[in-house]
């Protein structure tokens, strides 16, 4: 059996009496696609945080491949290919769609700290970016500044900014957050499409995109993961429909 | 796939950045003092000074979103680093210049170490920390830096061994302004660089670079280093061209008063520096009669209103008329 | 040694406490609504001034002028925080100290105006002049009465916040903004009546400072430094915070005085870099 894409042993972290995170254990298997689960407040997104960097654990490791990054810092994960998309949107408002792109995959290539030749200049950087515009269908609006963007739009820009650092492992924290449904089917387009190298965890309250899109589920409430399983297994497990009350769904 | 041909976004992003005709005519409008106005080339010098050390501030502000309170602690320094050269036997303009750059620019490095790790209130407080910790020293050390009483003995020789410091100021402005368009180009150069590009990124979303792998630290130490070098350069021609250095240079009221001049040109805009300076100094100049407290109030006054009304400064304010313009036709 | 060691912890302490009293409204606004007002000592100063004016020219006696010196601050801070701050509540770090900045020197030039750049005389009541003499120990009498007034201030704040509706309101309010607005508290009311105690305070401290320090026009720039120092290593929304750092303060800098003139303000900007860089949220600060 091969080593998990992203593994974590053990994590903890309290904020004083508050504990967001007991012993979280979880195997991601490359290629993948998990659903995390539950309830406003079980922690989903401070495992996020804890497993990018952006949190400090009490306790536990977390791996990438086969590599500990426990101690590295955040953009060190992304560099090592551990990545994550916001719930809500932390994009550049000022720089066209274009710019930001081309941002995160000129920081990806290491052109980002050389301050002598102009932008355009580095034309492969430029068309990486502009072909994963194009593939989210973001070509057309790409030289709007983002806070021009509409709401949907600005999600894929999420998504894009996260693919221009060529994942291994993808966070998406919300993908669908606001989207009206007229707009989610391309947003779950481009989710569906995405590469099989690439392994996925993705937080949904939606049900039906989560058993559309994920191969297995993790419940996690308060902090603490509750149960692990394929779609099947999770629909039928009581515990899951006491923490959603009779099984009915967040829209 | 080799791309032999210059796409449309390359073509784009290679038109945001191209030289803009205002541009070409306004740096070819800074020649007119010396056929207009030459009885006033020294206080063009200044204004070509303050336009420089200004430039440097929006590198950390404008771009990096850096708030400085204390950025005249490297002004300062190049300033006396300058005249102490030329006091103890060295007056060679250019390459006390280069000597003030490198001096200024390793205090920047250093410090750099320390501003790249705080945000917010904290970092404001430390930026202003350290401006103060300079000046105070700067006082103490009165067998170094004359205290309160300024360098004296800044013996400057001739520029290119043929054209002399004088009372006219040509040698002054011809110089200031050189130094001041070549500054100018390297920023230009900057801002328009992938570096460029990260620096906006780091102003425009601080928690989102990480997020793309950006070692926001690492950017934020380089630029401040550049910005420091800059600033350092500006303070040193001051030393140069009038012959003395006070304790003012590097005092908090002059890490104020670029602060202002930059937001009234408006940060981040590459020209808002340099437009800030021309203005405010040659109304200071206008108004040099006027009591001191006088001009404070207008100034408070108008900073207030900047604030409130023209929020991008006066360059912002123009570049939204143009839009607006634009948008009607 | 010992008692000059002595009178300069005391006369430290002192000076200490009208650092507090001028600087606690500041930290609490600041760690309630990350407001930036750099303006906070120009109401110190008008507070001093209104002093001044009441005493002299009206014949007040002193102490009857601090109240009036505490509620004119408290009413135009209030005019100031519906015309201008509102505005800018949303707004950036930078802008806001812009504009407060811009109120300084406003405020500088008008006190110039009215006043004149001289230091402003002062006629104290004579229980308040000399010292009074403590078990063989004499102490200014001054200094006594404003470190009483200063505990007095303190006990009344805690307890206020520890006791009172409207101190839990002010506790949720700086503790977490967005939860407090959730539970139904009007955090812009709290804002407003804190921002108006905390610029009375302010009043306040500048019509006490004139016996300490003396007042002048530059009044709101010269302290507003100091005043910066203290909220910003006591940590933001911290009542304690400010004590501790305001005294600290008050200590090191008549300890630096009187023992290594010198060094003049050297100690304590270094004091408070090397603070900030340990505790960038401040000695009591959180987040």
């Amino acid at each position: 059996m091969s080593v998990s894409a992203l593994s974590t042993r053990g994590l903890d972290k309290s904020f004083g009496s508050l504990v967001v995170a007991k012993d979280i254990a979880l195997d991601l298997p490359q290629g993948e696609r998990y659903a995390l689960i539950g309830p406003n407040g079980a922690g989903k997104t401070t495992l996020i945080n804890l497993i990018t960097g952006m949190l400090r654990p009490d306790k536990g490791q977390i791996f990438l491949g086969d590599k500990e990054i426990t101690a590295l810092k955040p953009d060190e994960r992304v560099k090592c290919g551990l990545v994550r998309t916001f719930q809500i949107n932390t994009l550049f408002p000022h720089l066209s769609a274009l710019e930001a792109v081309t941002l995160a995959v000129c920081e990806r290539r290491g052109y980002a700290g050389s301050w002598w030749q102009e932008l355009p200049a580095y034309g492969d950087a430029v068309e990486e970016a502009y072909a994963i515009l194009v593939s989210l269908r973001l070509g057309a609006s790409c030289y709007r500044p983002t806070h021009e963007l509409a709401y949907g739009q600005q999600r894929l820009l999420e998504i894009a900014l996260a693919l221009a650092t060529q994942p291994k492992v993808l966070l998406l924290d919300e993908p669908a957050a606001g989207v009206p449904q007229s707009e989610s089917a391309e947003l779950f387009a481009v989710i569906a499409n995405l590469s099989q190298d690439i392994a996925v965890l993705f937080i949904e309250h939606d049900m039906n995109v989560v058993f559309r899109f994920a191969h297995r589920i993790i419940v996690m409430v308060g902090g603490r993961i509750l149960v692990q399983g394929t779609p099947q297994e999770i629909a039928a497990d009581m515990r899951v429909r006491e923490v959603y009350l009779g099984g009915a769904h967040h829209g | 796939m080799a791309l032999s041909t210059v796409t449309e976004p390359q073509r784009y992003l290679a038109a945001q950045i191209r030289w803009q005709p205002i541009e070409i005519a306004f740096w070819l409008a800074t020649l007119l003092p010396f056929v207009l106005t030459p009885n006033y080339l020294v206080l063009a010098s200044h204004i070509a000074i303050t336009a420089l050390f200004a430039l440097s501030l929006d590198l950390i502000l404008g771009y990096a979103g850096i708030v400085s309170l204390g950025h005249a602690a490297y002004f300062g320094f190049g300033s006396y680093t300058a005249g102490l050269i030329a006091k103890w036997g060295w007056g060679e303009p250019l390459t006390g210049l280069v000597l003030a750059a490198a001096a200024a620019g390793a205090l920047g490095y250093v410090t750099s170490f320390i501003i790249a790790r705080f945000r917010h209130l904290a970092l404001i407080m430390i930026t202003l920390g350290l401006g103060l910790l300079l000046a105070e020293a700067a006082n103490s050390a009165s067998w170094l830096t004359g205290g309160a009483d300024g360098l004296q003995g800044v013996r400057m020789w001739t520029l290119f061994g043929v054209f002399p410091f004088d009372l006219y100021g040509t040698t002054a402005y011809s110089y200031s302004l050189v130094v001041l368009f070549l500054a100018f180009l390297v920023a230009r150069r900057l801002i328009n660089s992938p570096f460029g590009l990260a620096l906006r990124g780091i102003r425009e979303n601080a928690i989102r670079m990480p997020a793309i792998g950006a070692p926001s630290p690492a950017h934020i130490r380089k630029v401040y280093t550049i910005a420091a070098v800059m600033a350092g350069i500006a303070g040193a021609l001051l030393a140069q061209t009038t012959e003395t250095v006070s304790l003012e240079t590097l005092s908090f009221a002059r890490s104020a008063d670029v602060l202002v001049i930059l937001i009234l040109g408006g940060a981040g805009r590459l020209y808002g520096g340099i437009v800030g300076a021309i203005i405010y100094m040659v109304a200071r100049d206008q108004f040099s009669g006027m009591n001191p407290q006088y001009w404070y109030f207008w100034i408070g006054t108008l900073l207030i209103a900047v604030v409130i009304f023209l929020p991008n400064g006066i360059l912002g304010g123009m570049a939204r008329l143009v839009r607006s313009e634009r948008g009607r036709a | 040694m010992i008692a000059s060691a002595f009178g300069v912890l005391f006369d430290g302490f002192a000076y200490g406490m009208l650092l507090f009293i001028l600087s606690v409204g500041l930290s609490v606004t600041l760690g309630m609504m990350n407001f930036v007002n750099l303006a906070h000592c120009s109401f110190a100063m008008l507070g001093g001034f209104v002093t001044v004016t009441v005493t002299n020219e009206l014949g007040w006696p002193f102490l009857a002028s601090l109240p009036v010196a505490f509620l004119s601050a408290a009413l135009v801070s209030v005019a100031f925080e519906r015309v201008l701050y509102r505005r800018l509540y949303g707004a950036s770090d930078l802008d806001q100290c812009l504009l407060t900045i811009g109120i300084v020197f406003v405020s500088v030039a008008v006190a110039a105006y009215i006043y004149g750049t001289i230091q402003q005389p002062l006629n104290l009541p004579p229980y308040l002049r000399g010292t009074v003499s403590i078990l063989g120990q004499s102490f200014g009498a001054y200094r006594l009465f404003l470190i009483g007034i200063s505990i007095a201030i303190t006990v009344a704040l805690v307890a206020a916040l520890e006791y009172t509706r409207f101190g839990a309101q002010v506790r949720a309010a700086v503790d977490n903004q967005r939860m407090a607005r959730g539970l139904g508290i009007d955090v812009d009311r709290v804002f407003a009546v804190t921002f108006a105690l905390g610029s009375g305070l302010a009043g306040l401290g500048g019509a006490l400072a004139i016996e300490i320090v003396g007042l002048d026009h530059a009044f709101a720039f010269t302290y507003l430094i100091y005043v910066l120092i203290v909220v910003a290593v006591g940590g933001l929304g911290s009542i304690a915070g400010s004590f501790v750092a305001a005294s600290v303060l008050g200590i090191s800098d008549m300890a630096g005085k009187y023992y290594f003139p010198e060094l003049g303000a050297f100690l304590i900007y270094f004091v408070m870099v090397a603070l900030l860089m340990w505790r960038p949220m401040g000695l009591f600060g959180r987040r």
